[in-house]
């Protein structure tokens, strides 16, 4: 006899242990199968976009580090690079270096977390999560040596940065980047050649090249699908011209290569910071930007490459004190434009396990 | 105190012809024992489990109320019986109400056949491995009716993945068990502890390493712990309790690594036997100990297996293993027993040889069936053509 | 380093192509009637020279008189970028072809700008609201909106 069957529409969030803070997903199911996914977006939409359009340019470094607020520091350097962009402004070198190891370090860190909750979804019970954060928190305490904050770090202003860094702050960050390799090998061990990982996440939640170029994703997932762009190599900004490290890419787009993507940056982060530390220049950090940027009229758009994918400003400027437009190009945002066509098809666990994969903050979707 | 001297006392008081209420009450007097005592192990558990995993994960723990924090379970007892006690409009009230005390009764019951002494008496009852399968296999009922009777669609999630899942771990450890029985002769699990005079998990890796695997997917732990999947489920069957209720299913499922610790160490670690002036309940606590913290360990370090994999790892992978091993042992016992059908300790010896070469080959032989192999990618990715970071870096 | 094509170049290829399609060109863009914007972005995106496989940002803007529809397209096989703009005028009852159909990766973008800015996209597959619930008044970036 056959039985009769329906499937069940499920609300996956805005409460949810997996949805990475207040997302919805409307997941139709049949039995364990997902056949459709719808998302919600929108319960963490604060307007940033428009709150911009009536602060100063300065004022708006710190909407910025509400955006991705695993990644504050990033969000800071697309922006304040938008600005000196639109207003002209020069910034010195030491300055720049300061800029990249501080987005290096935000790299690693917002990966960490990427990697950590992303085996939390795998349902390993924290211990990978807590390995991860152990080392985030060391990261951490060096931005609180730069400027005071932990998360919402503000560092960075149009022109250079607010202070040099500590005395005490080089060889901390000595330290730690000569343990962080150790670190992640620590990581890799419990996770990278783990049996279940293996199983749970290789061929699952693949997305090919072709369609990850076309719905415009960018950054860890565009390249773990095997496409080698990267905006440190392809348009180099800052002083990623005179450093030497790799774009690591994936096999085929699936969960794994996200992760292994992941990992792989953070040792070339790693790599980065290590050559700043050996060349980076006294001097000024900070040029004469006035206090209230007037730039010019017109617009521009720049991006960079954030731990999430490519961040850009696109800013517009009627010759006053705050942007007559503020664009964010907000990477996690337009990567879940590829969520259904990853999600369709797999598995209840899988779902929470992709989902995590593509790393979105929601502070960054819902702006 | 053991069953007869209690026993001894009461008659004193009671004329002849009731005997049979005399039996009753010391039978529930020590089980009232039996059941207060694994209550309060609970409790000593769940502050130990945390403990540990805040160790494995790093971090210190609950260390805040009593020394080393031992109090903490207390406290979150009293925080649990004060919370509302909320019954969902929808839910079915009188299901809803009974699970919970479905899902703890059962994991009570086991622990009165476990012969914590060599005099215990409830141990001797003759049908113990039996009775062990058949009061734990009421679980499954547990978790369906609280599943079904929340009208939650995580909770029926859980429920149904816990209906599939653990009738079908059932039978691979109900198979293992077979080996451990031909072997010893009897279903007593007194008898069970006296037949070894090699501790069977030497005797039978095999049959640990099943029955190990099948129970840690019995009471749902990881990385077999998909009726509750936190991470995707919420809680999965038990997603609408609060209160009283959800204390009491917390209870039942802290008390099954303690129910798994005490048949694997009466099964496979011959229960109290151990080197003599130690006490044998010492050993027993000390092998029951050593068989949580392993589960512990499990539970930290590996992350959960999908649906289907669950279910396939019961069928293609801990089936056929469990059946190799009660095939392998059967026919050891055939060529090897002594005439009268008892087995000395040479011949077990030589089945021990016998039976890890067995255990080694036949796990290899399903690992490679089954497992994910080893990353097979030697080359590194080939970057798509769809990109060309160094273009126009001429112009 | 990624080049940028120069508004005015771009604008005589279009122009060659598709011609009256361009109201006006500057350095920074080249801005199209909106009714060729389809068709001018689709000859972008499959000539061969110029290649731009990714919609890299869209958004929208309000100058009160009229509202300016961006396109940032990326070609990532060249390493350029360019601006692709419309001008929208009026205020009421906005519309502008959708490019969905060559980039999934404007999908939510231009979901998003009918929210925030209230321009409506023909031919999108799921034209909703996206960080406001249905039923919200107004469209917030728009420069006349008033809390």
């Amino acid at each position: 006899m056959a039985i009769k069957t329906e499937p069940i529409t499920i609300n996956m969030g805005p409460q949810h242990p997996s949805t990475h803070g207040v997302f919805r997903l409307r997941v139709t199911f049949d039995g364990e199968v997902v056949v459709d996914v719808e998302p919600v977006f929108g319960y963490l939409h604060r307007g940033t976009e428009k709150l911009a359009e009536e602060r100063t340019y300065v004022q708006i470094v710190t909407l910025t580090d509400r955006l991705d607020y695993t990644a504050s520091m990033s969000n800071n350097l697309a922006y304040v690079r938008s600005v000196e962009k639109l207003g002209g402004i020069e910034v010195p070198e030491r300055a720049q270096y300061l800029r990249v190891i501080c987005a290096e370090l935000q790299r690693i860190a917002s990966h960490f977390v990427s990697i950590g909750f992303m085996l939390q979804e795998l349902g390993a019970f924290g211990t990978p999560l807590m390995y991860c954060f152990r080392e985030r928190e060391r990261i951490l305490d060096l931005f609180e040596m730069l400027c005071g904050a932990r998360i919402t770090l503000s560092y960075m202003r149009p022109g250079g940065l607010i202070q040099d860094a500590p005395e005490d702050f080089w060889p901390a960050l000595g330290i730690l980047m000569e343990s962080m390799p150790e670190y992640i090998d620590d990581l890799e061990g419990l996770v990278t050649s783990n049996e279940i990982v293996l199983a749970r996440t290789r061929d699952v939640g693949i997305i090919s090249p072709e369609l990850a170029v076309n719905g415009s994703v960018t950054g860890p997932m565009l390249r773990a699908s095997g496409v080698q762009w990267d905006l440190r190599k392809a348009n180099p900004y800052e002083v990623y011209d005179r450093l030497e490290f790799d774009v690591p890419i994936g096999y085929q787009g699936d969960t794994y290569d996200r992760y292994l993507v992941r990992v792989q940056e953070m040792r070339e982060s790693v790599r980065i910071i290590e050559q700043c530390i050996k060349q980076i220049p006294g001097g000024a950090i900070q040029s004469e930007a006035p206090f209230f940027v007037r730039p010019p009229v017109g617009d521009v758009y720049d991006a960079i490459e954030a731990p999430k994918g490519e961040l850009g400003f696109y800013l517009v400027s009627d010759g006053g004190i705050s942007p007559y437009r503020c664009k964010i190009r907000a990477p996690s945002f337009i990567n879940l434009t590829v969520l259904r066509d990853m999600l369709v098809g797999w598995k209840l666990a899988d779902l929470v396990v992709i989902f995590g994969s593509t790393d979105v903050v929601l502070g960054e979707v819902d702006r | 105190m053991s069953f007869d001297q209690l026993y001894d006392l009461l008659d004193r008081f009671v004329p002849e012809s009731i005997d049979w209420m005399v039996f009753t009450v010391t039978a529930l007097i020590l089980s009232l024992a039996v059941i207060n005592a694994m209550v309060l192990c609970t409790a000593l558990y769940t502050w130990f489990e945390r403990r540990m995993l805040g160790r494995f994960q790093s971090r210190i723990g609950p260390n805040r109320w009593g020394p080393f924090g031992l109090l903490q379970p207390i406290a979150d007892v009293i925080k649990l019986l004060v919370k509302e006690d909320v019954i969902p409009v929808v839910a079915d009230r009188a299901v809803f109400t009974l699970a919970p005390v479905v899902l703890l009764v059962p994991a009570l019951m086991v622990f009165i056949v476990i012969p914590f002494g060599e005099q215990s008496f409830l141990g001797k009852l003759n049908v113990g491995v039996l009775f062990i399968l058949g009061v734990t296999g009421v679980n499954t009922l547990a978790i369906i009716m609280g599943g079904w009777a929340s009208r939650n669609k995580y909770a029926l999630f859980g429920a149904m993945r816990g209906a599939a899942m653990l009738i079908s771990y059932e039978v691979p450890m109900a198979l293992s068990l077979i080996g451990v029985i031909i072997l010893a002769g009897s279903i007593s699990l007194v008898d069970i502890v006296s037949s070894q005079g090699i501790f069977y998990i030497l005797v039978q890796p095999l049959a640990f390493l099943v029955f190990m695997a099948a129970a840690s997917a019995e009471m749902s732990r990881a990385p077999f712990d998909m009726i509750e999947s936190e991470s995707e489920l919420g809680a999965g069957y038990h997603t609408e309790y609060s209160g009283i209720k959800y204390a009491i299913f917390q209870l039942a499922e802290f008390m099954a690594p303690l129910v798994t610790a005490a048949v694997a160490t009466v099964v496979f670690l011959g229960g109290t036997k151990g080197i003599d002036p130690i006490p044998g309940q010492v050993w027993f606590l000390l092998k029951a100990f050593s068989v949580v913290f392993v589960l512990l360990w499990v539970r930290a370090t590996w992350p959960r297996l999908r649906v289907d994999q669950i279910m396939g790892f019961a069928w293609k992978g801990l089936f056929p293993l469990s059946v190799i091993n009660f095939f392998v042992v059967a026919v050891e016992l055939f060529v090897l027993q002594e005439p009268d059908g008892t087995i000395t300790n040479q011949s077990m010896m030589i089945m021990t040889g016998i039976n890890w070469v067995v255990m080694v080959v036949s796990i290899v032989l399903i690992a490679t069936v089954l497992g994910q192999g080893k990353l097979q990618h030697k080359l590194p990715p080939q970057p798509s053509s769809l990109a060309n970071m160094a273009a126009s870096e001429g112009d | 380093m990624t080049k940028l094509f120069v508004g005015t170049e771009l604008a005589k290829v279009i122009e060659l192509n598709h011609p009256d399609s361009i109201a006006d060109h500057s350095d920074a863009a080249a801005i199209i009637h909106p009714g060729q914007i389809h068709e001018v972005l689709a000859f972008l995106k499959q000539a061969e020279d110029l290649d731009f496989q990714v919609l890299s940002a869209l958004t929208a803007v309000d100058y009160i008189e009229y509202f300016e529809v961006i396109y940032h397209l990326l070609s990532m096989r060249r390493n350029t970028r360019c601006v692709i703009k419309a001008r929208l005028p009026g205020r009421e009852e906005l519309t502008i072809p959708s490019v969905t159909d060559l980039w999934r990766g404007a999908e939510l973008q231009e979901r998003e700008i009918w929210d925030l800015m209230g321009i409506k996209f023909e031919d999108h597959p799921n034209m909703k609201r996206i960080l406001l619930w249905e039923g919200f008044p107004g469209h917030p970036l728009r420069k006349d909106f008033i809390r």
